[in-house]
């Protein structure tokens, strides 16, 4: 797990993911995208509270790690301001077989978006600005 | 027994609080008690649900003890990814 201010390299940490055991290599990447709720977004900021946030992708990875038959996996994910079309987060998986891969890495950018403390502000067009809601905000406590 | 504890706040919170940290003087004994007397004070009004707690940079639960010299960080909903 990983907390950059830097673009992310997938092509590396992808690379040092790879095992002659892994059958299935499976990855997530989240993009900036110009528009959110009805907003043109110009661009997006990360805030990230990093000595929980580490710790908790680690346990997250370890988590997926016993759930799942999987062989490695990994997180990156930014902090700073991104522009449109930048990778803000990867996830990346190997697995003997693409089923676990798949899952595993679902199961990791899902509880990475929930119990990560980071937190996103997006800037629009129109001059306005707003930290964005939670995406379980909406549900029931 | 008042206790003077650091409290940080990060995103929302900072901004609804015009810094990322003040010293309180509190009688609260549980992170939720010092939570509950600051959200009124600063208005913070989001779903309590989905706000977290952490002591001294560990994740902990509301009903946690707080005490004299703990740095007490309040999370509002977060939104990574």
């Amino acid at each position: 797990m990983l907390v950059t201010d830097s673009q992310i390299d997938i092509f590396h940490h992808s690379e040092a993911l790879r095992n002659n055991h892994a059958g299935a290599y499976s990855c997530f990447e989240g993009w900036i995208r110009d528009h959110n709720d009805g907003h043109e977004v110009e661009k997006l900021e990360y805030e990230v509270f990093e000595p929980i946030a580490i710790k908790e992708g680690k346990k997250i990875i370890n988590e997926a790690m016993e759930l799942y038959e999987i062989l490695g996996a990994n997180c990156i994910h930014r902090k700073g301001l991104l522009q449109i079309g930048d990778c803000a987060v990867w996830v990346g998986v190997t697995a003997a077989h693409r089923n676990d891969a798949f899952i595993a890495c679902r199961f990791i950018i899902d509880e990475v978006k929930i119990r990560l403390p980071i937190w996103k502000k997006e800037f629009y067009r129109n001059g306005d600005s707003g930290w964005v809601n939670c995406e379980n905000c909406g549900r029931k406590n | 027994m008042v206790k003077s504890i650091k409290v940080s706040y990060f995103a929302l919170f900072r901004e609804k609080v015009g810094k990322s940290s003040e010293l309180i003087e509190t009688d609260a004994s549980t992170a939720i008690e010092l939570f509950k007397e600051l959200e009124g004070k600063h208005g913070f009004n989001q779903p309590f649900g989905h706000c977290k707690v952490a002591i001294n940079d560990e994740l902990a639960e509301w009903e946690s003890d707080i005490q004299s010299g703990d740095n007490v960080l309040f999370f509002p909903p977060v939104s990574g990814g």
